[in-house]
């Protein structure tokens, strides 16, 4: 047996903190949790009403956008075409608003950060070990918390998928920006550039196909954790599998998983056509 | 005082340059550095003088220090210790913004990989350095027009460096260089990534350019043959030490030591050797020296244009300065001597 007097009362420390925030911070949380709900119930509320064709005409034109290969788009259209044939469309949407949010949020946070990372090694340092944390914790630990400071339902959900989603943006558009040609960052000094016209002006853009490379990565990360969302109150394909699994109708629980696979194929598939885009730009100028 | 003055330069690498510098200023080599503190000895008191308008060659093999040296001009990096002034004006003092408005309004500079920006068409990349200054689209694409079409690359504006071949992106680089008028161009081993061929070409095309637009020079190189070829004067840097500066003539005429004896050796001599510096000189009154009926040469030719009158003659030539005045005689024999080294 390990000896009891050398145990360190962490669990105790965590939960003096988290009532800490709750008892200071209550309504600070809730402030930031109302705006958020308000613009997670106004997007969900859009996609809900919108006729089903009109979200597959928006959904043809993003792809379009970005591969400019009609066999994608057909296949896109098809593959949320059988979502709805599925019966899951109105819960489909329900994830995809979601989804919108938590990663647009991860993307927000995450870029400024990836480069913060890449300009100071120092803060790279203290940010790594914490964005290996973040991933391979359980997000049940993390939703616990979430749950006390914001309560059940969408927001505590928004947040532990970010939590869980982000880092990969963030390594990417570090990694990225640190791997521009220092030639070419030369050239960019020695003509006089400020350092904000070289990250606007150089790092950025040439980081461009490693960046959205982790926007997808992020993206995918967040529809994966649609299913652990649905556990703390959030609405759309999760709660589907989840009740799949509580009345073990395997059925149910298939069609659901079946109809999240197909989101992520989607997705995944206009992140990656952007992701080319980005990176060959002047061929389809050219073309 | 020069234009561009560079005095007792040392570079350091290292997590704690003052301690080397210490035993570098003492008189320690680069070898004797290294083992001692593990600091790489970048530039070892390195002073050069650098006059407006001239083009100014500095040669060394890889790890010389001369693309550190270079980099000294426009402070991609700061030296360890010495100075660096530009008409008088200190540069090291500068601050950021200052610095920054000094490399736009005064300095080009061309890279050996290109550094093009792979992102931006041609147009764009020529036009970059006015774009950093904040001119406006419409004069600063009419500028960079001008220089695209002087470098020879009209009708590929809107073309990407990956489309380009290596001496086309490199006369991008050039016209980006000069499309904001600077007055000093830097050239760090401008032409060492082209093949032989595009690279002679690329540098009759700077020696054409230089004699209208008479800037200053600093042309980096690890080629003896290039620097000679138009370099007006040459440093040879060798383990971060300056060896000899000259003109190409007395680089090849009187090396300074083995070291600069080495790299002359292979030189194409008659390329480089001028009748001026290996004639007989005529005194005053000594007229007499001169036979009527020899062929006269120009003073500043090359043995390889002399070569062709001396076989054909036999005889030997009179040599006459830009005022037609015979200054010296040339002898067959003394060409053979010249050219034996």
């Amino acid at each position: 047996m390990f000896p009891e007097q050398l145990n360190v009362p962490l669990g105790k420390w965590v939960n003096q903190f988290v009532d800490w925030l709750v008892v200071n911070y209550g309504a600070a949380f809730e402030a930031f949790a109302d705006s958020l709900l308000t613009v997670l119930v106004a997007l969900e509320q859009v996609l809900r009403g919108a006729p089903w064709w009109v979200v597959l005409i928006a959904i043809a034109a993003i792809t379009w956008h970005a591969s400019k290969n009609w066999k994608l788009v057909v296949g896109l259209v098809v593959a949320m075409f059988a979502i709805g044939m599925l019966g899951l469309w109105d819960k489909a949407m329900q994830t995809l608003a979601l989804m919108i949010v938590a990663t647009s949020l991860s993307v927000l946070i995450g870029i400024p950060v990836g480069i913060a990372m890449a300009m100071s090694n120092r803060l790279r340092a203290v940010i790594l070990p914490i964005l290996d944390t973040m991933q391979t914790m359980p997000s049940f630990v993390y939703l616990i918390p979430a749950l006390m400071l914001f309560g059940l339902g969408k927001v505590p959900a928004i947040l532990a998928t970010v939590i869980y989603a982000a880092p990969p943006v963030m390594r990417l558009t570090d990694l990225g920006i640190r791997l521009v040609d220092q030639e070419v960052l030369e050239a960019s000094r020695s003509f006089g550039a400020s350092r904000k016209q070289i990250l606007f002006g150089v790092q950025l853009p040439l980081a461009l196909p490693n960046i959205m490379a982790g926007i997808n990565q992020t993206t995918m990360m967040s529809i994966s954790m649609v299913v652990i969302a649905s556990m703390i109150g959030a609405r759309g394909l999760g709660e589907q599998v989840l009740m799949g699994i509580q009345r073990l109708d395997v059925g149910a629980g298939m069609e659901a998983g079946v109809a999240i696979v197909l989101l992520a194929v989607v997705f995944d598939r206009i992140g990656q056509a952007y992701g080319k885009r980005s990176q060959r730009s002047h061929d389809a100028e050219d073309a | 005082m020069s234009y561009i003055e560079i005095r007792n330069i040392f570079k350091i690498f290292g997590p704690e340059p003052q301690s080397a510098l210490e035993l570098a200023k003492g008189g320690a080599d680069k070898d004797e550095i290294l083992a001692k503190t593990g600091h790489t000895v970048g530039l070892h008191d390195v002073s050069l003088s650098i006059e407006q308008g001239e083009t100014f060659v500095v040669m060394g093999l890889s790890g010389s220090g001369k693309s550190t040296l270079i980099r000294h001009l426009n402070r991609l990096i700061d030296p360890t210790a010495g100075e660096v002034s530009f008409g008088g004006e200190d540069i090291l003092a500068m601050d950021i913004p200052t610095l920054n408005a000094f490399r736009r309004k005064r300095l080009g500079m061309v890279f050996q990989r290109f550094g093009l920006l792979p992102h931006r068409n041609v147009m764009d990349n020529v036009a970059y350095g006015l774009e950093i200054q904040g001119t406006a689209r419409k004069e600063r694409e009419a500028a960079a027009s001008k220089w695209i079409e002087r470098v020879g690359l009209a009708g590929y504006e809107a073309k990407y460096p990956d489309q380009l071949s290596g001496g086309m992106q490199q006369r991008v680089g050039l016209a980006r260089a000069l499309a904001t008028d600077p007055e000093v161009l830097l050239m760090d081993e401008a032409f060492s990534a082209l093949d032989p061929l595009i690279r002679s070409d690329m540098q009759d095309e700077l020696m054409k350019l230089q004699a209208e637009l008479h800037k200053t020079i600093v042309f980096i190189t690890h080629d003896l043959d290039e620097a000679l070829k138009i370099g007006d004067r040459i440093a040879i840097l060798k383990d971060g030490k300056l060896v000899q500066v000259g003109r190409p003539e007395e680089i090849v005429l009187r090396p300074a030591d083995d070291y600069v004896q080495a790299f002359t050796r292979d030189v194409n001599r008659s390329r480089v050797l001028r009748a001026k510096s290996i004639m007989e000189p005529i005194t005053s009154g000594e007229s007499q020296a001169v036979n009527e009926d020899w062929p006269s040469i120009q003073a500043h030719a090359r043995l390889a244009d002399i070569l062709p009158v001396a076989l054909a003659n036999g005889t030997s030539m009179t040599v006459r300065d830009a005022k037609d005045t015979a200054i010296g005689t040339l002898s067959p024999q003394q060409i053979v001597e010249a050219l034996e080294g």
